[in-house]
């Protein structure tokens, strides 16, 4: 299905520029970090990415189509008012998996994010991190070619934070392209592989990791990185 | 106050009694209600969780007309499905008129409203909540209303008892299309019109009574056995 190719794209919300014009290609590896201020157009980006945001200007296209085959995880996670297993058998259940393959997948994914003792529970009732985990986990159980997230650590604990980290790792390692929004600048050095610098709605600046955080181009970066606020 | 004690004196007394008559306008009170209550929700509620997913020209149009549709005088709709009903009209040939099923169809037509305007309220937050998740999966416009439906089953069991109230409570319209015949169309409500235009009130308020009580029984019921305020899976 990659590359994934934006051209010229542009977003709009009210006649104003919210993002673009961009052009960028995303292939395969990761995983990917979008970084950059409050309000310079990363979640715009992820969204445009996956398909469920309307493109004003431009395209994006991916090399085969194939919607079914990206996931997303919201910043605030949505849960379904029901049980934690129900949660996650939900994305199988919409494409008609049969019965015992649902089953096995609901039972590996749910001992897999250690919610194993409230499967029955209803998911209303987690907390910030488990309903976090839970949301990744139902993105994952469709075993997804690329799984986004727009910051899914940004209102967790320690705890939480290393243990999605880990699961994302892992999932990466997988095989599962991950392209992630976060303003977390050590969790963006544990996990990117390389990085996307976003501003005012436009990349300012992409790499590799190292070359991004140990030697940013532009003064925008440079200062982002030593924490300066950006406007 | 006197009548009052009365009143629930010949409520017990009916009960007590296994009054024959109580329980034979009792039960046809419930069978019309609950049938006009299912077949209504059957409608009103998809037709409440389509409005809240689906986007269309005249959208809110149809929306201000379904939330002054709930004002509807029962009474009118009454004369209005009597013309219709009667030898002489539409739907004449059927020879529904002074039959339950002609209370049944003017309950329906009047709490159809109630209930998909409740249920459009619930769906619509409910909606808000779940948009960027189901649009992310990439859900059709049919498995969004199921979803909504499913997980948003208790506040329309809330919009469904709201219909039911005013079905059991209904009495202006059935009386002109039911006409209140002993042993056929004879309700609680058009037996305490009638008990009452005859100056029985004792007995008026002894089948008011049973009426409120069956309406509490019904409520408490489903929402007992939907286990609605109860530490759940859902």
């Amino acid at each position: 299905m990659f590359p994934l190719t934006l051209s010229n794209l542009s977003v709009r919300r009210r006649g104003k520029i919210v993002l673009g014009p961009i052009d960028l290609v995303i292939d395969q590896g990761g995983p990917t970090m979008v970084i950059g201020p409050n309000g310079s157009g990363k979640t715009t980006l992820l969204r445009v990415m996956h398909g469920i945001e309307r493109i004003s200007e431009g395209t994006a296209e991916w090399a085969q189509r194939d919607h079914a085959n990206h996931a997303y995880v919201f910043q605030s996670p949505v849960v379904l008012r029901r049980t934690v297993a129900e949660n996650l058998s939900y994305p199988l259940y919409l494409i008609k998996r049969p019965k015992p393959e649902i089953n096995t997948a609901v039972e590996y994914w749910i001992e897999r994010i250690g919610l194993g003792k409230v499967a029955n529970r209803s998911a209303t009732r987690l907390s910030g991190g488990e309903r976090q985990k839970l949301a990744i986990a139902r993105a994952l159980i469709r075993d997804p070619e690329v799984l986004f997230l727009d910051e899914p650590c940004s209102n967790l604990d320690g705890q939480s934070t290393r243990e999605i980290e880990t699961l994302l790792l892992e999932t990466a390692a997988a095989g599962t392209r991950i392209i992630m929004a976060t303003h977390d600048m050590g969790q963006a050095r544990r996990l990117a592989a390389d990085v996307i610098f976003m501003k005012s709605g436009r990349i300012a600046e992409t790499g590799l990791a190292p070359d991004v955080f140990d030697a940013a181009q532009t003064p925008d970066l440079q200062a982002f990185l030593k924490g300066d606020i950006l406007e | 106050m006197n009548d009052i004690t009365q009143g629930l004196l010949a409520a017990l007394r009916l009960i007590v009694t296994f009054d024959a008559e109580l329980w034979e306008i009792s039960l046809r009170s419930l069978q019309v209600s609950l049938t006009a209550v299912i077949i209504a929700s059957a409608v009103a509620m998809p037709f409440g969780a389509f409005l809240a997913v689906q986007r269309f020209k005249y959208r809110r149009l149809v929306i201000s007309i379904m939330n002054a549709l709930m004002g509807l005088p029962p009474v009118v709709v009454g004369l209005i499905f009597y013309i219709l009903l009667s030898r002489s009209g539409p739907f004449g040939v059927f020879g529904l008129l002074f039959t339950p099923w002609a209370m049944i169809i003017v309950q329906i037509v009047i709490i159809t409203p109630i209930i998909a305007s409740i249920s459009h309220q619930a769906m619509r937050e409910l909606w808000a909540e779940y948009h960027d998740l189901l649009i992310s999966l990439n859900t059709s416009k049919w498995q969004r209303i199921k979803t909504l439906i499913w997980d948003g089953r208790r506040n329309l069991l809330t919009a469904g008892l709201a219909g039911f109230g005013r079905a059991i409570g209904e009495v202006g319209a059935i009386m002109i299309v039911g006409g209140n015949i002993e042993h056929a169309t004879r309700v609680l409500t058009t037996a305490i019109a009638l008990e009452t235009g005859k100056g029985d009130f004792a007995l008026a308020l002894g089948l008011g009574f049973v009426l409120i009580g069956l309406a509490l029984f019904v409520n408490i019921s489903i929402h007992w056995l939907s286990r609605t305020e109860r530490e759940g899976r859902w």
